[in-house]
């Protein structure tokens, strides 16, 4: 091989290494911090993992939303129409946080099956279903139940 | 009737812009100059028929008219005027309209301002753009009418406006933002028209450089303003959350930056001529993989707004056509131009490609982040999001070896340096900026080696700068020597002191920030880092579309009473939308937010309180950096005595040949 050739070919071994390091890098980062959703169901029968950072989501139950007198803890109950689950949140609820209305909340599952969320999104367009919790309810086969509720208060 | 002019003045623009898209690239094949003339009065001819047709959805909007149905959903009677005037860029439609008003614009300021092109490359870079705007034509025209009417049915009043989008900073966030990401396509017109013309030369890189600053400057100012509307608007005390959409607009701004870079090597040394082409179809591509983003809903963010899947489908085909096409021209035209200059380690040559690697790095680790949970849906159907630690674990330390190679690269020469003659210029700066990091991090008190770093590589970057100011004018002296250098200069360290501003903005305000969440019942008071916040209870009161509690707190800081401020909560009555506005106090070393959660019993409320140190500097960084950019497109060279060169370029590309 002459000089050139092999001053190439270290070059170009280099730049592979750098870029599979950064990319080994990126894909672990990526492993440690992805957040997998999971439906009220699928929480119920325990297949969400304990202690792993979550995304919970489905309808807030009507009725379900309660205030603690003296700090900002909030505990309500989303369901997929099958299932529900409890979740725990302290502090400020979004501006759209409403009873019937599709939410995705992020956080631990707790050993007494309560999902304490740090973090609640609801969406800034009324008419807005999260795709999760679109999902969810489409496979506890209530989607086309709740669209037609939905139908029915419009009118 | 106007409506109805309107949607007949799109059909007309996109007949326009098929003209434009097909006769004078045939003609530029063929040699065919008549066919070549055809771009300018085709491209003049669209921009009027878009600028009617915006006018015409703009008169529906200001005269009330909801038998538009773009217009029923997205306004209101009680609306302000310069709501619904902006209103015309609130929703999916309109904002389309937008896009393609802007692309027209950015043509027809291309065939204004670039007659001194040689038509063959005019022709050319007009035919692409006009293939562009006939994409998005056809796509409003099918999927978006805007103009579509509710008759007979026709409502008595609109569906108002989304309440987050009614404020300032709503007017003029889509406007700039787009202003960049379509601003992008001309750098892609230029890449692509050089690509078929065979002519990857200086000459092409000093044409398409003015153009992508100026897209960038206003990519920049876009993406600053939307994050200034989302830290007072959204009460959540936040400026960046690395939402998919804001990724979305990132990315275009990091490559961007990076063609900047490389455009600035190919101008000058002639190298890396294919790689600022492939950066070229790059930026362009990722501001149409933002735009599908943003429009098709296949996103759980923030700016997810209630969409139709078929309009993200179309999107989706028109960047596949896009970027397959222009890459396939690409790699049959690009291993045509070759460069033969070399260049040593110790060059500016190196460190811009260190500056491209870089950028290029983190743009992917984003895009990654970004797209691994579409993938992994459309794959498995597992529901994924990718949360900030991830940006954040990769992104910050790319963007602290982006700003140690910044300095360097600043002082190095073309071809080649010295060593010890850099080292000689870099050893005072360096000890300079460990005292100053020193010294900043004990000033502000604790103790954090992210604070500490940030401080280093701020100080590093502004002291290489200077340095490099001192050794430019020490034959003329410091005055008379800085005012002869260029504008060019100047915005580049203008924008590289901008970057530095910012990077301190945003390590201090994570670092040292704030915040507490609690329940304040009226005269209840809390002291938060030498503050004393007095919470006076609210008051109901009635705005035009909207009620509203209006709160007061008073802030005092020693006893001196620093602030009062009147955070609110609104629901805006049509919708029935709960809105929060944030009573900010604003500083230039602190903010002071404070927002309103929800009522409680007795008067009592959530109440938010943030101390946010240095968070303006954020925002100010940001406004520095893009005004660098048009600092540096506002230079004489660009316009000057173009014509002689271009002459002298291609008779040298000629021989070359």
């Amino acid at each position: 091989m002459n000089p050139v050739r092999k001053k190439r070919l270290f070059i170009i071994l280099g730049l592979l290494a750098g870029v599979g390091i950064a990319l080994a890098l990126a894909l672990s980062a990526l492993q440690q911090n992805i957040n997998l959703f999971y439906t009220p169901t699928q929480i119920v029968n325990g297949e969400a993992p304990e202690g792993a950072r979550i995304r919970a989501g489905g309808l807030v139950e009507v009725g379900s939303l309660q205030r603690s007198e003296d700090s900002l803890t909030a505990t309500f109950r989303v369901t997929d129409g099958k299932e529900t689950v409890t979740i725990r949140y302290q502090g400020i609820l979004p501006d759209l946080f409403r009873e019937g209305q599709g939410i995705v909340a992020l956080g631990k599952v707790s050993g007494d099956g309560v999902l304490v969320a740090d973090e609640v999104l609801a969406k800034h367009d009324e008419n807005y279903m999260p795709p999760e919790v679109t999902q969810a309810l489409e496979q506890s086969g209530k989607l086309k139940h709740y669209e037609g509720a939905k139908q029915e208060v419009k009118q | 009737m106007i409506p109805e002019l309107g949607h007949l003045a799109l059909i007309l623009a996109l007949c326009l812009a098929l003209v434009q898209a097909t006769l004078p690239m045939i003609g530029a094949w063929r040699g065919d100059r008549q066919w070549m003339s055809l771009a300018q009065p085709a491209a003049w001819g669209q921009f009027a028929f878009l600028l009617f047709s915006f006018a015409c959805l703009a008169h529906a909007f200001l005269v009330d008219d909801f038998s538009v149905a773009y217009v029923a959903s997205n306004s209101n009677s009680a609306l302000p005027w310069y709501y619904k005037l902006s209103a015309v860029w609130g929703a999916h439609e309109g904002s389309l309209l937008l896009w393609a008003l802007i692309l027209g614009g950015w043509t027809f300021a291309v065939s204004v301002f670039s007659r001194q092109l040689p038509e063959e490359m005019l022709a050319r870079v007009l035919g692409v753009m006009g293939i562009i705007s006939c994409g998005f034509l056809l796509f409003l025209l099918i999927t978006s009418n805007p103009f579509g009417r509710l008759l007979p049915q026709m409502p008595t009043d609109g569906r108002d406006l989304n309440p987050l989008l009614q404020d300032f900073g709503l007017i003029v966030h889509p406007p700039m933002l787009y202003m960049g990401y379509v601003g992008f396509s001309v750098a892609f017109a230029f890449a692509i028209a050089a690509l078929l013309g065979g002519r990857l030369d200086a000459a092409w890189a000093r044409w398409s450089r003015p153009w992508t600053l100026v897209a960038w400057s206003f990519l920049g100012f876009g993406i600053v303003l939307g994050s200034w509307w989302a830290y007072y608007e959204l009460g959540w005390g936040g400026w960046w959350f690395w939402d998919p959409v804001e990724n979305a607009s990132f990315m275009p701004w990091l490559l961007g930056t990076a063609l900047l870079h490389s455009l600035a090597v190919t101008e000058k040394r002639g190298v890396f001529k294919s790689w600022t082409v492939l950066l070229a179809i790059a930026a362009f591509s990722l501001s149409l993989l933002g735009t599908f983003l943003v429009r098709s809903g296949v996103l759980t963010s923030v700016h997810a707004f209630a969409n139709d899947p078929e309009r993200g489908i179309f999107v989706l085909g028109f960047l596949l056509v896009v970027v397959g096409s222009s890459l396939t021209l690409f790699a049959i035209r690009a291993p045509v131009v070759k460069s033969q200059v070399g260049f040593a380690l110790w060059s500016r040559e190196m460190l811009l490609l260190v500056n491209n690697l870089v950028l290029m790095v983190a743009a992917s680790t984003i895009l990654l982040g970004t797209l691994y949970p579409l993938l992994l849906d459309a794959l498995s159907g597992a529901k994924l999001s990718v949360g900030p630690p991830y940006f954040n674990a990769l992104f910050l330390p790319l963007m602290g070896l982006l700003m140690l190679t910044l300095g360097v690269g600043v002082l190095v020469r073309w071809k080649d340096t010295p060593q010890k003659w850099l080292i000689g210029m870099l050893t005072p700066v360096l000890l300079a900026s460990v005292v100053l990091a020193a010294a900043a991090s004990f000033l502000l008190g604790d103790f954090a080696w992210a604070v500490l770093a940030t401080c280093f590589l701020a100080a590093w970057v502004v002291l290489t700068g200077v340095r490099d100011l001192l050794d430019k004018t020490r034959h003329k002296g410091l005055l008379k020597g800085m005012l002869s250098l260029s504008p060019s200069y100047w915005g580049m360290q203008l924008a590289h002191a901008g970057l530095a501003v910012c990077a301190l903005g945003i390590v201090l305000t994570s670092q040292e920030s704030v915040e507490r969440d609690l329940r304040m019942a009226p005269n209840d008071t809390l002291e938060l880092s030498g503050y004393r916040f007095v919470f006076e209870g609210t008051r109901h009161h009635l705005g035009p579309n909207y009620e509203g509690d209006r709160g007061t707190i008073r802030v005092f800081e020693d006893g001196d009473e620093v602030a009062v401020l009147h955070p609110e909560k609104r629901i805006y009555t049509v919708r029935g939308m709960p809105m929060t506005e944030a009573g900010i106090d604003a500083g230039f070393t602190r903010d002071i937010y404070v927002a309103l959660g929800e009522p409680l019993e007795n008067g009592a409320w959530a109440v938010r309180l943030h101390i946010k140190p240095f968070v303006r500097w954020i925002w100010l960084g940001g406004l520095l950096t893009a005004l660098g950019g048009v600092l540096a497109a506002s230079d004489r060279r660009y316009r000057v005595k173009v014509k002689t060169r271009v002459r002298e370029a291609l008779g040298l590309a000629g021989q070359g040949v």
